[in-house]
């Protein structure tokens, strides 16, 4: 039964960083059709910007003060670059969304290369307080620290976006965008505003899943925003694109069934069965779970 | 006369690289040896392997239409079971034929599934499958695949003119062989009727299911025959290089082989084996260069860096091509023929034009 628990709660906890991670990839996939293979590395942006704040602020063993800061800040930068690569590379390319995607494949490729010449290719240990490696207790199981800081990230994060696209004006047109973006230009409503918002909301969660990943995870290395894309690639498939409750769905279903069979099967099957889900998703529901509702 | 020429010059291009081995030309700064040396024939063959596997990435691409984020995984299905059949002692052609066997039926299966989406969709199930092949082979099962560590091609069922250094110029031929087929191959599928139908599907699927074809035959098929090419390439990757890493089947690679299309001109005569070339060159140099740069005293530590890593400035000269070139090298020289990106003014008007600017003077 603990074994179980520790189980739900870890696979829990990578479901919310593919969560993270893949919640902004299906509003923009969703919105304008574009697959932002850039994603994975604004992943990396949060988990060096935090890896860099962590170290100066406190060294090896920062305190929970520093952490936080390292995280707003991780976030914070993934915002930024994802604003920036928004408005300077892909916004002079409107509606030319093949070229939109050429555009972020070279930025993959280039900004993995950028952070190996700076930080090399080995693993960096992550910086992180004694207690986040440590486990709680709660109703007689113990869990770990790092998956229930991940969860409440996610669910933060769930629950922000959710509000933000049901009551906000932007994310009223980032829903009816996501239905049918010719009838909302064909209205007369800016969507490319909505477009940068959610680009920079989607780059902001992405890099607080990465910064939170370095404490998941206990190290960073530059191919890790890559491997996560991977598989919140397979969350966007299997959850529907532009819905984040298909995301959030799909999301849980990826990383308990990853975290279950990894441990019960071989090592690596989960990797396998995750993607033999998705096989499967593909033929019978090629729309995914949420069939083109938003919120 | 000119159709002549238009058809023989193909010929005279892959005649020259072919007695490339025996010429002592020495071209200084690009090349570190003459033709005739097995380390300038070895940088040439990964070049040729690369335009011919990039032509089998763009007989889908830019030909059909379809964007496939795991090209990588059919040139692996070649490239491991190859090289894992032959250390088990297999003969090398049947170990060769096998995984010729594992591509297609892989090509077949995947793209059944994956062609039920169509556009990002089938970008995205494609990336997906391409990982299930990387975590295979980094799985390690049985310890066939070594893991991350890759194989070293070696077993009695290799024959000896494959092998060693001095028979470079053996493995060079093997590649350009393998180029011509694979540049044939699109060409005369893509002069034959069924080349007009690919373009229809690629242009307008839904005029040619109008038509009463079917559109998802097609594009399987071409997945299918495109899987094998690639295949194809794997294996004579194997035997170039001696062994097989992971990398071969990682969602970089097939990046990098969309990146050499994009940078050739996709669906063009020529664009995708000039892309792979010139790509695949300056990676390779680059690489070589850094190592040369970093060990001379005095260069500054980010200049190293900067070469030890090609795929930045490739990855920004990519960029600035989308921008600036959108249809790649081989749109950028004027062309009579047709085209959709097509700008250049017929000869006539150029002639017309001349004259007016000679009566003006």
């Amino acid at each position: 039964m603990t074994t179980i628990v520790l189980l739900a709660v870890t696979g829990l906890g990578l479901a919310a960083l593919y969560f993270l991670a893949a919640s902004g990839l299906t509003l923009v996939f969703g919105l304008a059709d574009v697959l932002n293979l850039a994603h994975g590395l604004l992943v990396s942006v949060g988990a060096y910007t935090a890896w860099v704040t962590a170290t100066s602020l406190g060294g090896s063993h920062p305190s929970t003060r520093d952490i936080a800061i390292a995280v707003v800040a991780g976030t914070a930068a993934g915002a930024l670059a994802a604003t920036v690569v928004e408005v300077t590379m892909i916004r002079p390319l409107y509606q030319r969304t093949f070229e939109q995607i050429l555009i972020t494949v070279g930025l993959s490729l280039a900004g993995v290369a950028l952070l190996q010449i700076v930080w090399g290719t080995q693993p960096l240990t992550f910086p992180k307080p004694a207690w986040t490696a440590t486990v709680s207790t709660i109703a007689g199981m113990a869990v770990p620290n790092h998956s229930l800081i991940l969860i409440a990230a996610a669910a933060t994060v769930l629950i922000g976006l959710t509000l933000f696209l049901r009551h906000t004006r932007i994310g009223l047109i980032v829903r009816a965008g996501v239905q049918d973006r010719e009838m909302v230009i064909a209205l007369g409503v800016n969507v490319r505003t909505a477009f940068t918002v959610v680009f920079a909301i989607g780059g902001a969660a992405a890099a607080l899943g990465g910064a939170l990943g370095g404490i998941y995870f206990g190290a960073i290395d530059p191919s890790q925003g890559a491997a996560l894309l991977i598989f919140a690639i397979g969350v966007v498939i299997i959850g529907g694109k532009g819905s984040i409750t298909g995301t959030a769905v799909a999301a849980t279903v990826v990383g308990l069934l990853q975290q279950f069979v990894n441990y019960y099967a071989a090592a690596g099957a989960g990797d396998l069965c995750v993607i033999a889900l998705l096989a499967a998703v593909v033929l019978v529901r090629p729309q995914g779970l949420a069939g083109g509702k938003t919120a | 006369m000119k159709s002549l020429l238009h058809r023989a010059w193909p010929v005279a291009v892959a005649a020259v690289l072919a007695i490339l081995p025996f010429s002592a030309v020495d071209i200084p700064v690009l090349f570190d040896g003459p033709f005739a040396q097995p380390g300038t024939l070895q940088l040439l063959a990964m070049c040729l392997i690369f335009a011919g596997v990039v032509q089998s990435y763009d007989l889908q691409f830019g030909r059909t239409g379809l964007m496939s984020f795991g090209h990588a995984l059919y040139f692996a299905a070649g490239a491991y079971p190859t090289c894992v059949l032959v250390r088990a002692g297999w003969p090398l052609w049947q170990a060769a034929a096998a995984a010729l066997c594992a591509g297609t039926l892989l090509a077949v299966v995947l793209g059944a599934i994956a062609l039920h989406t169509d556009g990002i969709g089938f970008a995205m199930v494609t990336l997906a499958f391409a990982q299930a092949g990387t975590l295979t082979i980094t799985l390690n099962p049985a310890g066939l695949t070594g893991g991350d560590e890759g194989l070293v091609l070696n077993g009695p069922g290799l024959p000896a003119w494959l092998t060693g250094v001095t028979n470079t110029a053996n493995l060079y031929w093997l590649a350009l062989a393998y180029v011509c087929a694979a540049v044939a191959v699109v060409w005369l599928l893509m002069a034959s009727p069924a080349g007009r139908i690919i373009t229809g599907v690629r242009d307008d699927t839904r005029r040619v299911s109008v038509l009463g074809l079917n559109s998802y035959v097609v594009k399987l098929s071409v997945f299918t025959l495109s899987g094998v090419l690639a295949a194809a390439g794997g294996i004579v990757y194997v035997l170039t290089t001696g062994g097989v890493s992971p990398h071969v089947a990682s969602t970089a690679f097939t990046l990098t082989l969309l990146v050499m299309v994009v940078i050739g001109g996709p669906g063009t005569r020529w664009g995708p084996v000039l892309g792979a070339v010139v790509y695949t060159y300056l990676d390779q140099r680059l690489t070589a260069v850094s190592g040369a740069v970093s060990v001379s005293p005095g260069t500054p530590g980010w200049l190293a860096g900067l070469l030890s890593q090609p795929l930045l400035l490739l990855g920004i000269v990519f960029i600035l091509l989308v921008y600036f070139a959108p249809g790649g090298l081989s749109a950028l020289r004027p062309r009579k023929s047709f085209g959709r990106t097509d700008t250049t003014p017929p000869g006539d008007f150029q002639k017309a034009r001349r004259r007016v600017a000679k009566l003006r003077r």
